[in-house]
């Protein structure tokens, strides 16, 4: 097993951790965001399927405990590497002109963090409840009218999602590189996946919490 | 034209540098960025002064050493060109021009703007050998090269280690370098016998140099004199990813 600590220990073997993972969580943000849609098909069908996922038992909690570990690696990654990052050059320039840095690669690392500040909130807000003001177990339509009807919590879930269009777009469209695949074919559909998925996505997230704002659900 | 210049000077690798003005009255635009420097550091002999200390060799495009950041670009402004190919018709009368050395923990100020970038020939050294039968010349195309990857070994073996790729990129790493290097000579069949070993050895000889790991902004391919391909560096994480899950040492 030394050589999983020593492709660990390695920036570039962090880095593909960093991508594997994110890959996966891609997948996850894509499949909760459609799930997150039937909340406009009305409260039965919102209740009946937070039951269904709710009934997988065992499952569930598998699909949990894969989400943690990812979402663990993908942050201790990119902690990590960060740090490194700062370390690698600790005397910076007096004047800098970056010409390819687009605002979504800089935006990664506080982004992250927002997201993780923001991930960390909505378990304990919508799935634990400990922070909602009116959690009422097995009532998950009711949940989010009366969580996300505080609208400073609506605003912060909004921004969360900007961060994670940011985090899509850079993300998508560098963890191929990451994992080894660049090809002049391959390249221009991976920039326009990553775009796509960073309109959809968050819009698709966006929507609830805009829409109960606006009071189009209730 | 008549430029300022803001130098960094700094005596030796401890003491503590400044960027220090300097006003050339009289620089014409035939000249090239390295014989500006000349001309001022003529001047600051006949002064007295201490002249300004940079690396410079072949001063024509080829031997990676010209290593200077000029107005935060490493190697000045134009696309493809190291400091010694760039001339100062691309100023104007009154500009001001910022020179700092290239900024990276791996390498360290030695004085100035000379750095010491032994940090990369430690990462080739670790790269080893390429084991080539010697003796008389081999027959021409004895062994057959796809063109296309021939082409592609060849635009990374351009590569003249000279830097810059550290030098822009926002965690200074060094990925652009050795991803030329393992992508030039892990294309070529002349390099396969040691290309996964290879791979290994110099990605840890790159992290024990204290370089940053690849966030994919591409600052090192726009830095590049030599316009190394962003490719490359996606063929390292790939040759890395492999010899790491089939690596058989002890």
């Amino acid at each position: 097993m030394g050589w999983i600590a020593g492709f660990y220990r390695s920036t570039i073997g962090r880095k593909i951790v960093m991508a594997a993972t994110g890959l996966l969580l891609v997948g996850f943000v894509a499949a909760h965001m459609t799930g997150n849609l039937l909340i406009f098909r009305g409260r039965d069908a919102f209740d009946a399927y937070s039951h269904f996922l709710q009934g997988l038992g065992g499952l569930l909690w598998l699909g949990r405990g894969i989400l943690l570990a990812s979402l663990l690696l993908h942050v201790h990654s990119a902690w990590t590497l960060t740090r490194q990052a700062q370390a690698a050059r600790i005397d910076g320039y007096a004047e800098s002109d970056p010409r390819a840095a687009t605002r979504s690669a800089r935006a990664m690392r506080w982004g992250g963090v927002l997201l993780l500040v923001f991930i960390v909130y909505h378990i304990f807000h919508l799935t634990v409840g400990s922070v909602h003001p009116d959690f009422r177990r097995g009532e998950a339509y009711g949940n989010v009218m009366t969580g996300l009807g505080v609208s400073w919590v609506a605003l912060f879930y909004l921004a969360a999602m900007g961060a994670l269009a940011l985090h899509l777009r850079h993300g998508v469209s560098s963890l191929f590189q990451t994992l080894g695949v660049n090809h002049p074919h391959l390249n221009p559909v991976f920039a326009k996946v990553a775009t796509a998925l960073a309109f959809v996505v968050p819009l698709g997230f966006a929507a609830v919490p805009l829409a109960v704002l606006f009071g189009l659900v209730r | 034209m008549r430029l300022t210049l803001r130098v960094w000077r700094q005596a030796g690798p401890r003491d503590a540098g400044a960027l220090k003005q300097y006003e050339i009255p009289d620089v014409s635009p035939d000249m090239s960025f390295l014989e500006m420097l000349d001309v001022l550091n003529e001047r600051l002999e006949r002064q007295g002064d201490r002249p300004i200390a940079f690396d410079h060799d072949c001063r024509e495009g080829i031997c990676g050493s010209c290593s200077m950041t000029i107005d935060g670009r490493p190697h000045g402004p134009q696309q493809g060109t190291t400091t010694c190919q760039l001339h100062m018709r691309r100023y104007r009368d009154g500009d001001t021009i910022t020179i700092e050395p290239f900024r990276a923990t791996a390498f360290p100020v030695v004085r100035d703007l000379v750095v010491d970038r032994t940090a990369l020939d430690r990462i080739i050294q670790a790269g080893g050998f390429v084991g080539v039968a010697t003796g008389n010349a081999p027959d021409a195309n004895a062994i057959p090269i796809a063109k296309p990857d021939a082409d592609r070994a060849m635009d990374a073996a351009q590569c003249i280690g000279c830097g810059a790729c550290v030098a822009a990129c926002p965690n200074a790493s060094a990925m652009l370098f050795a991803g030329a290097k393992v992508t030039h000579l892990g294309l070529l069949p002349q390099g396969q016998p040691e290309r996964y070993r290879r791979v290994l050895a110099m990605v840890e000889r790159m992290d024990m140099e204290g370089f940053g790991g690849c966030t994919n902004f591409g600052e090192c391919h726009e830095a590049c004199p030599k316009e190394i391909s962003l490719a490359t560096i996606a063929r390292l994480n790939a040759d890395f990813l492999k010899a790491s899950l089939t690596r058989r040492d002890s």
